[in-house]
């Protein structure tokens, strides 16, 4: 069968199982675009106000589904505008594949109209990326580019496709045939490189068995005080189950990562939550007094760690992680295993040495985990006393209890992120879609949008002055398609978290964080087509909100918090838990 | 800081040498030369990267490197006996008469370099060995007035059956 690139491009994305894309269309992208015209019974295209919206949009679709999320842009500023979306996928694993058109092959580089060398911009922040300049390379090349989102560690692929390439024609099969990628493919396997990421994986925990694991083994029986750390590896593997049983059967409390704070509903009584810099007291105070820190699928980001060596000091680490090159990037390991997190788990349960071995400490680690517990009941992890009309906490517990847990939240960056990490009380894995790693304000908005759309159910946005302003355009989108979504937006008139600093650390000097917007919430939400609404204490905000739960649109609530509101605990940057401020 | 030998094996495709000296950039790791050519295999191309790094550094350029999809193979020389060999052209100057001409060859000669041109007032030496002993000839002929020099990187191959395919 004879079929234009583009036409190439929507049965791809069909193999994929990608029905549903976000997107902007533009003049590069025109053949494409008709093609999605013509296939609109089959795959469902999103309209975003701005580029960035959607590839947030489709990242959001991927935290929250665990599926390819798929963002199209034209080429130039449209390919630009996908960048820091591109970039805060990468930054948290997140599975991604960016189809961007480009000026035809023989306008390139010689600085055509709209066009960019979108593949030179966005090396730094892909897993991979591709231009495809002839057609006959396109279908592998799209397979190729949706294994490599999803296999092993995920991560954000562009595919740069240049106009006259979308319009040739070729000949298609379902089968995509061996292209240049399969011979570098099969080249690396006979190197030594296995094929994919998770077997080369899978195989290094086969080959370590002796080394690796059975010394994971070693250490975690002759432990007294081992505490778990879940990150983003544990949600993106599924493998919340199997990290329960291990740390019963280990008698270890659990702490998080922010990417890994889904992994196990907060009722649990040996889940203590997040950790780090805006970490619970219980569980950074457990952290800091383990004998071993047992971590599944996390980079010891400088926001979770504070000083690496006083992190270090005192404690083994192990590390499991897919990726190897996480291995002793940020944090020396005193032993590790690679491969994928669930696979792991299930060794460690089966291992019949460490179910023996296990017993000997039983009762120091009850001790220890009776500990952890009473750490999570303590005053000092239940610090909020604010006695302004409107406390962040309430809000969020408010939120919580109103909507339970089958919603997805979203957040964007900043104090109410750290918030709603400290106080909404996760129960399922995959229902908060949040940036980490890049810590992008604005990402929010679209996230939200994706993630309602993935997974059908109501997205909650919680957001802020700040935040809400870099890409409040979005909730137009939310409105055209009456996306389910509730956007609590906490406004502290100013940029909360940087202020937070200012007073901590630059002595009060509020360079450019006092906001005084005089936009009008309610207004603007009403001109986007959305509803609006406001509270400013405690009663008004309930009451508003058993309205806003009836509502299946999306709709906005501004809540007027106070400017000093500060998010403890905190430890300082390079600092340890000795240096945590409370209040 | 101590510098290392990595041999690697990538798919001769486009962009490959950006990714790769764009991992070193974003990572900054320090890369003291970079050496790429065919081999004998059709799509695969060899680097040789000289890397200045601590012992941690050099288990993470390696990690990162393999991490990258056009990366075939990657081998860092450590604790094992390798041929590492890198040429050089020297254009040196003289003053034209044939004593001074006499005693730059001489030089050239003790190190076994190779006059590959030669015009009234300069010659063009071609040297092939390890980086120190370039480093000594240019020590050495810098007397007689150094014009130009071109290096081509360090490039390595293991001793023996062992095989960087």
């Amino acid at each position: 069968m004879e079929l234009t690139g583009a036409q190439i491009i929507i049965k791809e994305l069909l193999h994929a199982g990608a029905d549903k894309v976000f997107g902007y269309p533009g003049g590069s992208v025109l053949d494409i675009y008709d093609e999605l015209y013509k296939s609109r019974g089959e795959i469902r295209h999103y309209i975003f106000a701005d580029e960035q919206g959607a590839a947030h949009a489709a990242d959001g679709y991927a935290r929250a589904t665990g599926r390819v999320g798929v963002v199209i842009a034209t080429s130039g500023p449209g390919a630009t505008n996908l960048v820091t979306g591109i970039a805060t996928a990468y930054l948290d694993s997140v599975p991604l594949v960016a189809i961007t058109g480009n000026v035809a092959t023989e306008f390139i580089g010689r600085d055509s109209f709209q066009e960019v060398n979108i593949v030179g911009v966005t090396m730094p922040v892909t897993k991979h990326n591709y231009i495809v300049n002839d057609v006959r390379d396109l279908q592998g090349t799209i397979r190729e580019a949706f294994r490599i989102a999803s296999d092993g560690r995920p991560g954000p692929v562009l595919i740069d496709i240049p106009k006259d390439v979308q319009k040739s024609v070729t000949e298609y099969g379902a089968d995509a045939g061996t292209t240049v990628l399969d011979n570098t493919e099969n080249r690396r396997e006979s190197f030594g490189l296995n094929k994919t990421e998770k077997e080369r994986a899978s195989g290094l925990i086969k080959n370590s068995e002796r080394s690796c694991l059975d010394g994971a083994i070693e250490l975690i029986k002759s432990s007294e005080k081992p505490c778990i750390y879940a990150g983003g590896g544990v949600i993106i593997d599924g493998a919340s189950r199997e990290l329960a049983a291990f740390a019963e059967l280990i008698g270890a409390p659990i702490t998080a990562s922010l990417m890994g704070l889904t992994a196990v509903p907060y009722d649990r009584s040996y889940f203590l939550g997040m950790a780090g810099m805006h970490g619970k007291y219980a569980a950074s105070k457990t952290v800091a007094e383990c004998d071993l820190l047992i971590a599944f699928g996390t980079r010891f980001s400088d926001r979770a760690t504070g000083d690496k060596k006083r992190f270090s000091d005192g404690r083994k680490i192990l590390q499991f992680d897919i990726d190897r090159a996480e291995i002793n990037k940020n944090i020396k390991t005193d032993a590790y295993a690679v491969g994928g997190i669930k696979e792991i788990l299930k060794a460690l349960l089966s291992s019949k040495e460490l179910r023996d071995g296990i017993v000997n400490r039983a009762a120091a680690r009850s001790e220890w985990r009776a500990y952890a517990k009473r750490l999570k009941s303590s005053p000092e992890n239940d610090i909020e006393r604010s006695s302004k009309r409107l406390p962040p906490k309430f809000v969020i517990e408010t939120v919580k209890a109103a909507f339970g847990g089958n919603i997805v939240v979203a957040t964007d960056v900043g104090q109410h992120q750290m918030w709603t990490a400290q106080y909404f009380g996760f129960e399922r894995p995959r229902s908060l879609v949040t940036s980490g790693g890049l810590g992008t304000m604005g990402y929010g908005m679209g996230a939200a949008i994706g993630a309602a759309i993935g997974t059908g159910l109501r997205a909650v946005l919680f957001t802020s002055d700040g935040s809400f302003h870099m890409n409040l355009n979005e909730l137009a989108t939310a409105a055209s398609y009456n996306v389910p979504l509730t956007v609590i937006l906490l406004d502290n008139n100013a940029l909360g978290m940087v202020r937070q600093w200012q007073t901590m650390f630059y002595g009060g000097r509020y360079s450019e964080t006092a906001l005084d917007r005089k936009t009008d919430y309610v207004g603007l939400a009403k001109a986007f087509g959305a509803r609006g609404f406001q509270a400013e204490d405690r009663a008004e905000f309930s009451a508003v909100l058993s309205e806003a739960v009836k509502i299946k649109t999306p709709c906005l609530i501004r809540c007027v918090i106070d400017s000093d509101e500060s998010v403890f605990p905190m430890i300082p940057p390079d600092g340890a838990i000795g240096d945590i401020i409370i209040r | 800081m101590k510098k290392y030998t990595v041999i690697l094996l990538v798919a001769d495709r486009h962009g490959v040498l950006t990714r790769i000296s764009g991992l070193f950039a974003k990572r900054a790791y320090n890369i003291d030369s970079l050496s790429v050519g065919r081999t004998h295999m059709n799509g695969v191309s060899r680097m040789t990267i000289v890397v200045e790094c601590g012992d941690d550094l050099l288990e993470q350029i390696e990690e990162q490197l393999k991490k990258l999809v056009d990366v075939l193979y990657v081998e860092p020389v450590i604790d094992r006996p390798a041929v590492t060999r890198e040429l050089m052209l020297v254009k040196v100057g003289h003053g034209g008469t044939y004593s001074d001409s006499a005693r730059i060859i001489e030089v050239i000669n003790v190190f076994r370099g190779k006059v590959v041109d030669m015009a009234p007032d300069s010659l063009i030496v071609e040297i092939t060995g390890q980086e120190e002993k370039l480093n000594a000839f240019l020590q050495y002929t810098e007397r007689f007035g150094i014009l130009e020099v071109s290096r081509t990187g360090v490039t390595a191959m293991l001793r023996g059956g062992s095989r960087t395919n």
